[in-house]
This record gives C-alpha cells, structure tokens and sequence, in this order.
C-alpha cells in the first residue's frame, strides 16, 4: 500500500490550488452521503438537453472545430503497434486538412486534438511522434481497463507512464470499492495514483457503465474529486455501456458542487461510443449549460475518441463546400 | 472571418426554424379565413373580420372571420343534423376517423408547430416536441376509447351538440383535448379558438375535411368573447366545454345555471411546487424551468408558486439565479430559444403591472442579469422569480400566467400542505423529494386535480386532468374524461334526457330490488295536491292533535343535529308538518342560515379526518347504520306512512330497499377503486377517487329514507362530510335518523341534518364558500338559483328534479362520481 498523506488536524481542509490543479480534499462522506439523483429527471434533462440548444452553420463549423481541440484521440486496441501508433499522432497534428482550414477562412489555424491517448507500451512511441507539436500524450494505466492488477504494479505502471514522458494519465479505479460503498478505500485508492502521477494530470475513469445507478455515479465523482482527481472520466470504452449523456449530466453537476463547495475546477472527460459530429455538439452543449464557457475548454474538457475525427471532418466539409463528403477523401487516423 | 470569431466566444447564434410553410399555407388563403361550418368555409354573416398578430415581431399574420350569433346558430343547426348520423356511426367507424385525424396531424406536424409557433409566440421547442406530439397523441388515445365505446361505455350515450370554447396557451392541444373525447362518444361540435390563435383549429378543419369526416361533426367559429357568448347561450346546445380563466368560467356558469347543459371548466391555477430538502436540488431547479418558465409561464397549471424548505431555501435560489442566467429568450421560432414571446401586448402588460405591484409590496425581484436586453419589437418578459413574499402577497394570490414564480419557505411537511392549500385554485401540484413516504403523503393532502412528483407538467391522453375548487371540474382525459361527454343511456321518465337535470333515474340495474320495491311504492304514495312549502309557524299544540298512525304516539321533538349533537334551530322557530290528511304529525327546526354556517363548520372540522379512515372503517360504520336501521325498521316504516300515507307494503319496502341502499353504499366504500393509467412514461399515474369534501345535499321529496340513505349514505361511504336539508314536506324520517347515527358510530360532523325551508338553505348552501359540492333535489327555479350561486366558489352542482317527480333514484355509478373527485398522482421511478 502507497503510503497516503494524511492532512494534519487543525489544516485547511481546502488546501490551496497547486497551479489552478485540483488538490483534492480530506475525505469528506457529508457531500458523498448528501448526493441526491432523480434518474427520471436526470433522464428528461438528458433528453432534452440537445432539443433546447442547437448550433447551425458558421456556429457549427466553429463548434466543430473547436471539439476537434478537445479530442483525446485515442487508440486502445490489443493489435496496436509502433506503426499505427506513429499514424495517429499524425492525425492528431493535423485532424483536419489544412486546406479546409483555409476554405473555412482560418488558413493560419494550427488546429491539433487536445492529446494523444495510448497504453503504456506505446508512450514513447507517441512522445517521440508528437515533439514539438505541444501535443501532450495520455496513458491508460493501473491495470486498464478492469484496474483488477495489484496495486503496488498500479502505482509502477504511473510512474513508468510519467518516466516516458506521459503528461496526463487516466487511471481507472476499483469498481468494487463504488459496488459495497467502501468510500474510504476508493479515497485512498485514488489519492495515492494522484501522488504517483506527481506532474501529470490524473483523469480518473470511475466507468460509469459498471456502477448499476447514477447515484454511484455522482458518488464516486464526489469521492475521486476529494482524491484529487484533475479529471473525472466517464468510461474505458470497454464497458457494456459507455458514455451516457445521463451519467455525464450527473458527473458535470458533481464537478459544479465540488467547485461551489471547494473554489477547485475539475474537468470533465467523456469517452466510449462518441463518433459523430452530432453527439460532439451535445456533450459540448452540456458542458456550457450546466458549467459554463470555461468547461469548454480543453484543461477543462475531452471527448475521448478515436472516429469522431473524421466525422466532424465530414461535417466541416459539407459546411465549406455545400456537398456530401466521402471518407476516401479524408486521411486515416 | 466568422468561424475564427466565433470559435473565440463559442455562442450558439441563431438557428431559425422556416416561416415559409405556415406562410405559404396563410398566403394560399390569401390571408384570410373564412368559418366552417357543415364541411364548408364561408364568410361570417358580420362581414366582419379581425387580425391575427404574431406576438413575436406585432406583425399582422392574417384576417380571422368575426363569428356572430347567426353564425353559431347555423354551425349548432349544422352539428344537430350530423348529430344523428354521428352518433349512430359505429365505434369502430369513428375510431377510423380519429385515427386518421392523428395520422394527418403527424404527417402535417411541422406545418402546424410553425404555424402554432407564429401566432402564439411559443418556442418552435415546445410546438415541435411537446404541443403538436400531444395533439396526435390524444387523437389516437381517443381513437381507442371510439374502438371501445360499445363495451366499455356501454350504458352510456352521447350528449347531443357540444360547445366548446377554447383558450389561447395551447391552442391546439386544447382543440384536441375538447374535440376528440366529444367525437369518440359520438357527439358533434362547434369550437370557437381563441381570438389571438385561431390559425391552427382552421387547419385543422381543414384535415377534418381531407379525412372526409361527415360534414356538420366538427363546426369552428372563429371570432371573440361575443361569438364565445353565443355558443354559450345557445339553447340548441347540451354542454359546454370551456377551458380559460376563472373569471370568465364564472359567468358560463351563471349563464348556463339552470338549462341543463352540461358543463365542464378548466380554469385558472396558482399551483403548488414543493421542494422538500431532502430532494435532488438540481432535478428540481429543472423542474422550475419546466414548471414555469414552459409557454413563457402562459400555463394554467405552472408550477407558480415554490414553496422550498427553509434550510435549503438559500441554496436552491442560488442554483435558480445561476440558471435563469442561462435561459435564453427571444424569436420563437429559433430552436434554441426557452422562452418564447408573450400572446400579446395586453398580457404582457398585465404581467408587467402585477410583477410591479409584487415589487411595490416588498417583494425582492430576481431576473438574470440580461432581463433589460430583450428583443425589440416583440412581447417579450424575462424569467423572474419574487422571493420576499407571503401568502399574503398578490403575486402569491393571484393567477399571473407569465414566466414569473413566486418564492417561499416552509419548515415542516406540515407546514407546507398548509401553504400548499392556501389558496382558492386547485388545478395542479409538484412536490420534489427522493422520499416516496413523505411525497405520497404530500401528494395525498393536496387539494389538487393533478399531482406530480419528482416532475411537472407532464400531460397525456391517458391522465385525467382537471381541478378541484376554483380551477374548475370534470376531467379531460382518460376514462374519467368520457363521462363529461356523455351520459346515462337510460334517461329517467319524462326527463329532457340531459344528465345532470335529474328526472327520475330509475337506471341501475344494481338496484334492481329496490328499484322495483321503490317504484311500486312509489306508485303508492302519490302525496296530496298541497305543493306549497310549509310555512313558519308559532308553536301550536302538537299533543293534542291525533296521532296518525299506531306506532308514533308519544311526541317526539325532532331536533336539527349538527356536530354530532342534536340541536336547536338557532332562529328558535319551528314548522309544522302534516301528514296526508293535513293532519299536524310533527314540528321540526327551522333552520336558518346560521344553522347551515353552523353545520358546514362541523362538517369541515371533521372532513379530513373521515376523508383518511380507511375505507373498510367506512363501510363498518355504513353498515352498522344498516344494521340499526333495521333494527327499527318498524318504526321508521310507520313514519313513512304518517308523512305520506302510503301502505304498510310499501313502506316496509322502503325501508328494506334502504337497508339495502346502506348495504350497496357500504360494500362501495372500499371497492370503487381509482386506476393506472398507462401514460407513456416510466412512471405509475394513480387516478384516485378523493370524496369531494363538504357537500350540501338536498333531499328529494319522495321516498325520503330511501333517498337519504342513496344519496347520503354513498357519500358518506365515499369519505364526505355532509350538510343534509331533508325534504320540508317529509323531514321526520331524517330527524329519526339521527337516533341512527347516534348508535352507528357515525363519526361527529360528518353526517349534519338541518331542516327547514329547502330554497332558502339551498341558497346559503351554494353561496357558501367552504362548500365544495352542492346536491339539489328541487324545482327548476331552485336549480337556477343553486347553479348561479354556486359560481362564487365554482363548487361542483348535481341538480336532481325529485319535488314530487315520478321515478327513482339515480343509479349507483353516478353517485358515486358525484361524491368523488379524480386526482391524478404521476409517480416516476428509476433505481
């Protein structure tokens, strides 16, 4: 067992923000115990969410583009190798052809994802791809996706993410501690991967698709925000049910009463099953309605993805030239 | 460039829905329109015509035709000839009708949500996913119930010709809430929209006539509250069908006090939103957005008032204010726009002038920080939420249908059903807690045609909707919803045949014993010529006079009996009672008005409590009377000779058949079961059958223990307090009731008996306030005279033509219907 720093009686129990990083809280199972879900009306708020708000033309194209910002591009595949490692990085330098760029009046954008998101295997490969770029890259870690491998490897497998140059890992946490309500052990858990990611920022895949209600959901967002968490992520893409615009509607609230409880901004992550341009727009949309326009931001804000590239390209095609574009047309991730 | 600007502010911009099909559709009647009338569009008899302006730029939509009297006439003269047709038309044919309706309203939904959109000025959102939906939805819901007609509304009929008038707020969701329960029980319809949105309905006739519906089924005249008054006065209609304001449901109801037209109000609301602390706050913020800031607040059941416990009060106006600041109002037909533009200028006054007298009182007003940018040009309000403010407050009292809530607190659950039932309306209630124990009984102690937890404003064809006190009465939707276009299909003897104007109702089958026992004595008892009330009298001496009858021979002082007490008429007079002969039989009370305020005190002090016995405490109590009663029957049957003169068979008859109508109340109280409705939700909707509350019964002349025992004592099954006039003709069986009640466990103020002079405490009985029903069994001017008066707290009326009449009583099924309201309890579920 990592050994977890306890804070000392008497301490703040909001430390100061390290950076504009969350620094966690001491565990607190008031706010974990007063979590309050509707599902119905999560469910009516999630359905209509996407019917209240829409975005045409030059308002989609520039939303679109700024979701490619926001892209975790992501390969997670048991058949990757060094070779398609090095093509997606590619993409994600590029995501969009510079000359639609330009036909969409912004010649001079050097449009990238916001990272590159691999095992650890690959690490290097993508650090090496992406120099220069300012491209950070992400590795899935502590045992991705179950987070059923012993926990001193766990906290190995950080440090040698953060050793090849990983800036963000998201580490996934153990669902049984959510399944009995064991709070505390999900705390420590998490707290002690944050203090292993040192650096790099920690995205914590509570995978909500696993957790049986949306109040474990809302839950374990509580517990791993207290943990320190600078991202809290919906799912490994491997669960039966991935991102839900629901569950993410009871994640994002949790962020905002962590916030308005603590002054610490955490970020939002969905992933799994996000492929279109439209389902882009409306995780997009409820990040500005329930948080507002800085959790639009990528230090706020990833769409976990590997397709969606090439759809919002598609899109952004039709937008610039007013025709239905093909995927031959567009370069491979 | 514009993206690269944009992609700096990531604002959404506009996204506008196309004018051009309701446009093109305006410009292809050259924008303006005619009435229809029998299948055909023609000009009003008026030549004249008004405009249609769309609230959200005051521009002029199109000239809508100024319907006049003559115009209704024809289009009443037109329904009566289809009538016939219509209503013999197979269910199954009817229903293919309405399903084609629904059909054709889905298949033109973005024509008529644009066009819905343009003249009312709601957001494109609400017409696209909610109005219209809803229209097809109920057509096809009512389809079914035409399906079924033949079975499950078997001993029922249609009423005849059907008026309906209809408000502006949904104007065609309410057009099909009125049009297609009435068509599915085989009536047919004139229908006046709303002056300010009138387009839609004309559309709608139009498919009427694209599905080939029969010419005369469904007639729309279009024009103002004259052409609205029209339909109301028109002799050649049987019901009147009205959804609008209290104020002007009041004078319908004066207007059509006494001619037996039926008539059901959905009117105004100040409804209820409770927040409990124990509640998903953020679910229920939401839920304000839906409760009152849907329709731009234009809604009669929005939840207006909120009523959040105090702990968590700071907390939830904190979340409202954060997001308020993010609704977005402005060009109703954009698509991403929450709060589309008032009806038009004069509402938007009236909202403006009330939320300013709010302010004048104290009232501290929240608004988002952009409420001063609105868009020019329109009928625009910004969300608004008034907090310092009491039941006192006139933003708290008054009705204000706009975008604006009016915020208080309470401690204890208590406390807030309290709050809660502070006020005069009763149409809809919500109540936020993830405790299903305190929420249920929440919902069960409001007084409220419609209660939803956990959600607000969900309707559907399904769900009966309608008010309690103010708000109104009948149901729209549902089964509950077809019994107010319909009625008995075995009409009483020499009746108009119009349910709710009494006659005879010799109809139940149920009653098959008594009926027969009941009419033979009936035929028996035919009582003497003297039709005048008895009079007032100074004591005379009632010992002296000969006794008639063997078995009363001891003078008996028949008092009044009121909380449970036996007592004196507070006026201190008495009246004399003859029997057949004019012979002096008795003397009893002559009450007064104190007497019934007295009575009707009681009876509210013990209303809730005998409302929560459980039904089967009821039913011990009903037949313990039974049992009591029988116990006397002897003597009870000797009194209904010495009143009417009637045999020895026939009494004893009498009293037996109201042993058994005690019996039939009894074995009621916990079997007339409420229902589930299946509303397309994830969610169990409870119709429950709620006894009325206070009602004020006034008895028929014949039969006078049968009929107390029916009528009185299925009410009383059912939960009720009651104020019972007796008849002043035969009084004594009831003033001998009281020794009944007293041994049966009949709790305190539940049964009241006041007698005295019918017409003159029927009057203090319909004015009163705290009265929720009101029984009469009277001459045609009393019936007048009760349904006018009951105007001023609009309670529900059953006026039964009994003086004297020939016939029997109403059936089982109908009583029990009077004695109780539906409300409708949405519980959603979801682990």
């Amino acid at each position: 067992m990592a050994k977890v720093t306890q804070i000392k009686p008497g301490a703040s129990l909001f430390p100061a923000a390290d950076n504009g990083r969350n620094p966690g809280t001491r565990f607190d199972l008031v706010p974990v115990r007063d979590v309050r879900i509707n599902r119905s009306a999560i469910e009516r708020r999630a359905a209509t969410m996407s019917t209240r708000r829409t975005v045409k033309k030059d308002w989609q194209a520039a939303w679109l583009l700024h979701a490619v910002k926001t892209i975790d591009l992501t390969t997670l595949s048991g058949d990757d190798t060094v070779g398609t490692v090095k093509r997606l990085c590619a993409k994600a330098r590029q995501p969009v052809q510079q000359q639609l760029l330009a036909d969409l009046g912004l010649p001079d954008f050097k449009l990238h994802t916001g990272a590159v998101c691999v095992y650890h295997r690959f690490v290097s490969t993508a650090v090496e791809a992406l120099a220069g770029s300012g491209i950070p890259v992400a590795a899935v870690s502590t045992g991705f996706p179950a987070g059923l491998t012993p926990f001193p490897l766990k906290i190995e497998e950080i440090k040698a993410s953060v050793r090849d140059g990983a800036a963000e890992i998201d580490i996934v946490i153990s669902r049984e501690h959510v399944l009995t309500g064991n709070w505390r052990a999900l705390y420590d858990e998490v707290k002690a991967f944050r203090e292993a990611c040192g650096p790099a920022h920690m995205k914590a895949i509570i995978a909500t698709g696993e957790l049986g209600t949306l109040k474990n959901i809302g839950r374990a967002s509580m517990v791993c925000m207290q943990a320190g968490s600078d991202f809290i992520k919906t799912s490994t893409g491997k669960e039966p049910t991935n991102a839900t615009i629901a569950g993410s509607l009871v994640m994002v609230r949790a962020i905002r009463q962590y916030y308005e409880q603590t002054g610490h901004k955490v970020g939002f992550k969905p992933a799994g099953g996000i492929r279109s341009a439209k389902q882009a727009l409306d995780w997009l949309i409820l990040m500005k309605e329930e948080l507002g326009d800085e959790w639009l931001q990528p230090h706020l804000f990833r769409i976990g993805a590997s397709a969606l590239v090439n759809d919002v390209e598609r899109q952004l095609e039709h937008y610039a030239y007013g025709r239905y574009a093909s995927m031959q047309y567009q370069s491979l991730g | 460039m514009k993206v690269a600007q944009i992609l700096k502010t990531l604002d959404y911009g506009p996204a506008p829905e196309a004018a051009k099909p309701a446009l093109d559709w305006i410009a292809e009647h050259e924008g303006k329109f005619g009435i229809f009338i029998n299948g055909k569009w023609r000009d009003p008899s008026s030549k004249e015509w008004f405009d249609s302006i769309n609230p959200s730029n005051n521009k002029k939509l199109a000239r809508i035709a100024q319907g006049s009297k003559k115009d209704v006439d024809d289009a009443v003269k037109a329904a009566r000839a289809a009538f016939k047709g219509w209503s013999a038309t197979p269910g199954h044919i009817r229903a293919r009708y309405l399903y084609a309706i629904a059909r054709q309203v889905q298949k033109h939904s973005r024509l008529f949500a644009v066009l819905e959109t343009m003249d009312n000025g709601k957001p494109i959102r609400e017409t696209r996913d909610i109005d219209i939906p809803l229209v097809a939805r109920h057509f096809y819901h009512h389809a079914g119930w035409a399906q079924l007609a033949d079975t499950e509304m078997r001993d029922y009929q249609p009423l005849g010709v059907v008026g309906q008038i209809i408000p502006w707020n949904f104007p065609l969701l309410m057009l099909s809430w009125k049009i297609a329960p009435a068509l599915a029980m085989g009536n047919t319809v004139v229908l006046k929209p709303a002056e300010l949105t009138s387009l839609t309905a004309l559309l709608f006739a139009e498919i009427c006539n694209s599905v080939g519906l029969p010419a005369g089924v469904v007639n729309i005249v279009t024009g103002d509250g004259k052409t609205g008054a029209a339909i109301v006065e028109h002799p050649g209609i049987d019901k009147i069908a009205f959804t609008g304001s209290t104020e002007v449901g009041r004078i319908i109801r004066r207007a059509t006090a006494g001619t037996g037209k039926k008539l059901s109000l959905e009117l105004g609301g100040k409804s209820p939103f409770i927040v409990f602390d124990d509640a998903d706050l953020d679910s229920a913020v939401e839920g304000v957005v839906d409760a009152i800031w849907f329709n731009q607040g234009q809604v009669c059941c929005a939840g207006s008032r909120l009523l959040v416990q105090e702990g968590v009060a700071e907390k939830v106006y904190k979340k409202l204010r954060a997001r308020m600041e993010k609704m977005r109002v402005g060009d109703p037909l954009d698509k991403g726009i929450d709060i589309g533009a008032i009806v038009d200028t004069n509402q938007l006054k009236q909202i403006q002038d009330k939320v300013a007298r709010g302010v004048e009182e104290g009232a501290t007003l929240m608004q988002p920080s952009w409420a001063n940018a609105l868009p020019a040009g329109g009928c625009y309000f910004p969300p608004t939420v008034l907090t310092n403010v009491g039941p006192a407050s006139s933003v708290v009292q008054q009705e204000i249908f706009g975008p604006v809530l009016a915020a208080m607190t309470f401690r204890t659950p208590e406390e807030a059903v309290k709050l809660a039932n502070n006020t005069r309306y009763g149409l809809a209630a919500t109540i936020w807690s993830e405790d299903i124990n305190l929420a249920l009984d929440i919902a069960t102690q409001i007084k409220a045609g419609t209660v939803w937890i956990n959600s607000t404003n969900l309707l559907d064809a399904a769900a009966g909707f309608g008010g309690y006190r103010e708000s109104g009465f009948g149901r729209e939707g549902g089964k509950e919803g077809l019994y107010e276009y319909t009625k008995h299909s075995l009409p009483s003897p020499g009746s108009g045949g119009r349910a709710g104007d009494g006659g005879a109702l010799s109809n139940s089958a149920k009653h098959k014993t008594l009926a027969s026992t009941a009419t033979s004595s009936q035929k028996a008892l035919k009582t003497p010529a003297n039709k005048g009330v008895p009079k007032t009298v100074a004591p005379t001496k009632v010992g002296a006079q000969v006794a008639f009858g063997s078995a009363v021979n001891i003078d008996r002082t028949a008092k009044m009996f009121i909380g449970g007490k036996q007592a004196r008429p507070d006026g201190g007079l008495s009246i004399n009672i003859y029997g057949p002969n004019k012979n002096l039989i008795g003397e009893v009370g002559a009450g007064n008005r104190k007497d019934i305020r007295n009575a009707v005190e009681a009876a509210r002090a013990a209303a809730n409590g005998w409302a929560k016995a459980t039904a089967h405490n009821r039913a011990q109590v009903v037949y313990f009377m039974a049992e009591n009663l029988a116990a006397r029957a002897a003597e009870f049957a000797s009194r209904l000779i010495q009143q009417t003169g009637c045999t020895q068979v026939s009494a004893d008859a009498e009293v037996e058949a109201s042993i058994a109508a005690l019996f039939t109340a009894a074995a009621w109280a916990d079997k007339y079961d409420g229902r589930i409705h299946g509303t397309p939700h994830r969610n169990v909707t409870l119709a429950m059958n709620e006894p009325m509350g206070v009602i004020g019964m006034l008895m028929p002349d014949d039969h006078p223990l049968l009929a107390l025992a029916t009528l009185a004592g299925t009410a009383l099954a059912m939960g009720n307090a009651m104020v019972v006039v007796p008849s002043p003709k035969h009084p004594l069986s009831a003033t001998d009731l009281y020794q009944v009640l007293e041994t049966s466990d009949v709790p305190h103020g539940t049964f009241n008996i006041v007698t005295g002079e019918r017409d003159e405490l029927a009057k203090t009985l319909s004015e009163h306030d705290d009265v929720d029903s009101v029984w009469y069994a009277g001459t045609a001017e009393g019936q007048t005279a009760v349904q006018k008066a009951s105007a001023g707290n609009m309670k529900r009326t059953w006026v039964l033509g009994l003086t004297g009449a020939t016939g029997a009583l109403p059936g089982v099924d109908e009583i029990l219907r009077e004695a109780t309201q539906v409300k409708n309890v949405w519980v959603p579920y979801g682990a």
